[in-house]
This record gives structure tokens, sequence and C-alpha cells, in this order.
């Protein structure tokens, strides 16, 4: 657990989260920029690196990649700090006015603004429509494997039929007491290896392998002890078990800010575009994840937006100060 | 309208509503279904990669096969069907007239 002091806490390292850094390192403000993901770039770095963006002035093609770069570069001069691979989970307004933002992993983040520069969201494991599933989370329901070993000796069903269904049941076999997989399909799409693998341990016996199948309702008193499966909607099956894992991918959704008391529409932020503040004073967003009347989606103008955000923010990091238009040109950039 | 096709949406009550779209404008049944007040998130804005402009193909004449990313991301969808689609990935064009889907629950 880590305490950070800073000005701004920016959330989200995309390329309207950075350049975010540059606007208010203009006005002498220093950000902390916080992000789900492990690295810096967002959509860019995680989804399309290597894809060429037309649409930023002054470069007629770039890749998504040395975009991320190149935004790196121009913030140096006001040596950001970062929290990375941890989602931010809670946002504390302070009697003085301040935030304490705070993560999944316990760091905490004093600042005097927030700036939520979210993009997508966070990617969240996709979730199957069962009645009743998410009274098992945490009581023979997960979305992810994340200590194997807790399986041993275990019966497990496991759903889906991606790259992360295969590995896991691959991986499993030699682990769990019993072991299913059920898939909506008759074939894998993933690795071809993998898709051998799968049916080489389902004919040893080792895998329950049940295709044209998907788990249609939970069961159990105070955790799971049962999944029903229906075979093409007609035969049922119910499979005893301790542990119910659907893979299904990733969905990007707005995740804990959705219960920041922000005010939403279409699970985007609604902000007034005069400084694109939202319903809490001192909280603002801009890029993807915000929206107002005439709202384009576009990494352009998340910049407009974030020299915007900054001079709105100035007057609450210095209070005192009046705001004057620096130009570049003119001062270049100061370290800070 | 000239270099335009209409592709029918289905309504819970079965009945099939016209949507008017342009052959000439690059656009995707994505984005003519979120044009015409359609309530679909289409978050990731056509990346296939979200799978929440997901469609189910009701009626068409032939169309082109997904690519692996689109494949990839159906197969791994809880609720998809044989003629699953992502809307964001159907590029309107002539061959797409008459052409009728059903929204499926946002993934």
């Amino acid at each position: 657990m880590e305490n950070i002091k800073t000005d701004i806490c920016i959330v989200g390292a995309g390329p309207v989260g950075l350049f975010a850094v540059f606007e208010a390192g203009l006005l002498k403000m220093h950000c902390h920029v916080v992000d789900a993901l492990p690295a810096v770039g967002g959509q860019l770095t995680e989804i399309y690196p290597k894809k060429p963006i037309y649409d930023i002035p002054g470069y007629p093609e770039v890749l998504a990649g040395d975009l991320v770069k190149n935004l790196q570069k121009q913030i140096e001069p006001f040596h950001p700090t970062f929290t990375l691979g941890e989602r931010v989970e809670n946002l504390d307004k302070q009697e003085d006015g301040s935030f304490i933002v705070t993560t999944v992993a316990g760091t905490k983040i004093a600042c005097k603004a927030v700036v939520i520069a979210g993009g997508l969201g966070s990617f969240e494991p996709r979730k199957p429509a069962i009645e009743n599933l998410e009274d098992y989370e945490g009581k023979g329901v997960t979305y992810m494997v994340l200590d194997p070993e807790k399986y041993r000796d275990k019966r497990v069903v496991l759903a889906g039929g991606g790259d992360s269904a295969l590995d896991w049941t691959i991986f499993l076999a030699d682990v769990c007491k019993e072991l299913t997989l059920v898939h909506r399909g008759t074939t894998f799409r993933g690795a071809p290896e993998s898709a051998e693998k799968v049916a080489a341990l389902a004919e040893e016996g080792k895998v329950n392998l049940m295709l044209k199948s998907n788990v249609t309702e939970v069961f159990g008193e105070d955790k799971l002890e049962a999944v029903n499966v229906h075979l093409e909607s007609v035969v049922h099956h119910k499979v005893e078990t301790d542990y119910f894992i659907p893979l299904f991918g990733l969905v990007p959704k707005l995740g804990p800010i959705d219960n920041w008391g922000l005010e939403l529409e279409k699970n985007a932020i609604v902000v007034n575009t005069v400084d694109y503040s939202t319903n809490i004073p001192g909280v603002y967003a801009i890029g993807d994840i915000n929206t107002y009347p005439g709202k384009l989606k576009l990494i352009l103008c998340g910049f407009h937006e974030a020299a915007l955000m900054a001079q709105s923010a100035y007057n609450i990091v210095y209070p005192d100060k009046k705001y004057v238009l620096k130009y570049t040109t003119v001062n270049g950039i100061q370290e800070i | 309208m000239e270099d335009a096709i209409t592709i029918y949406v289905e309504q819970d009550n079965g009945e099939r509503v016209p949507v008017e779209a342009p052959t000439d404008m690059g656009l995707s049944v994505m984005e003519i279904l979120k044009a015409s007040e359609y309530d679909i998130p289409a978050i990731c804005g056509g990346m296939a990669i979200c799978a929440t402009c997901h469609v189910e193909v009701l009626e068409s004449g032939e169309l082109p096969e997904p690519s692996d990313d689109e494949a990839f991301m159906l197969e791994s969808l809880p609720h998809a069907t044989e003629t699953s689609r992502l809307s964001c990935q159907l590029r309107v064009t002539p061959e797409l007239d008459g052409l009728v889907v059903r929204l499926m629950p946002e993934a």
C-alpha cells in the first residue's frame, strides 16, 4: 500500500489521460495517473498498437503505439507519476473539498481534483445470463482462474469455447477430481493443438466434454452444489460440482466508477462542455468516457477537452491565482 | 433513395421494422442501427472487441464470412447462435438489401 499526494489524479493512462498531464503541466499542476492495465496507452497499446491513425492533426499517419510513445515524451518535463495495473475503486471527498482515490490494491492518492479519462472503462469478465448466477459469486462461481491449486481434487465445471477455456481445461485436467467443459458449439476456434489436446483428454476420460450445450441453471443451499446443462436446449443434465467457472472473455465496463455518484447516460459520464466538469465539483471527465450533446469519440476531441479541463482545474488547485493563457511558442516548456 | 437498401429489425413482438441504409457512405450495420436510435452500446466503436453490437441474422442473402477477429469473438459469446454476427463488421452494401436482424441481449 502506497500513499501519494498530488494536484490532479488522472484515472486512465490512454492518449487523453496522458495529454491531460501535458495541459496540467503547462499550468504547473502535478499529476498522478492510475490505470488498471499494466502499461500506458489504453486501447492504443492494448488493442491496436500497430494500427495507423489518420486523424491526429499534424500527423498524416501515425501508428497508435508511436502516438503513445510521443505523448510519453511530450509529458516528460512534467514528471508525472503512475500507478499501473491497479483499477480505481473508491472516490472519497474530504471535508476540505479535496479527494482520496483508492485503488483495488489499496493505494491511496490524495488530490485536489480528479480527471476521469477512462475511455471504454475497464475490461471485466463477460457473464452469461443465468438466473441467480451472481448470488453464487465467491460461493463456487468465479470468472477467472487465479490460483489453480484452489481446485485440486475438487469438481469443476468450465464453460466457454475460446482460448482461455481450452487452456484451463488442459491445465486443470490433472488438478481436479472431476472436470467438465461445457461448450455451445461443436468445434473450437482456438489454437488447433489445444483443441486436439482437449479432445484427447475427453477420450481418456479425464475431461467430461459437453458440446452443443449451455449451462442454464445453478443450484445450491449456501454454496454452489450443481449446475444444469442443456444439450441442444432439449436434454437436461444435472452436473454436481464445487465450482462453476464461465470463461467468456472480457467486455469493457465502467466498473466501480459506476458507484461514484456521477450522473450517467448510457454508460457515459455527463459533463458540462464549459470545462468538462461532472456533477461532482472537482471531478472532470474527458475523452471517450464522457457524453454531451454533439459528442464525438475522437482522440482529437479528447485533447481539446483536456485543455479546457486544465484551465478549470487550475482554479481549484490554485484558488488564489488568476489563470492566464500562455502560449508554448512564447514561454516554451517549463519543467515542474 | 438511390444507393440505399432496406434492413429490417425484428422487434420483441415479431414486427419487422424497416431501416433505410445508404450504401455509398461506407457505413456498418451497427452505425445504421445506432443512427436509427436503436439502443445498442457498441462500446468499442467497431473494432470487434466488445460484442455489444451483437445481432442474430434471421434472413439474408449471401453474407461475407466473418473475419478471424469477429469469428473468435462470436465463438466466445455465451448467447451466440449459428447466425450471430457483430453488426459493426457488416458493411452496408447492395447485397445486404432485405437483411433481417434481431438485436441480441447486451453482452
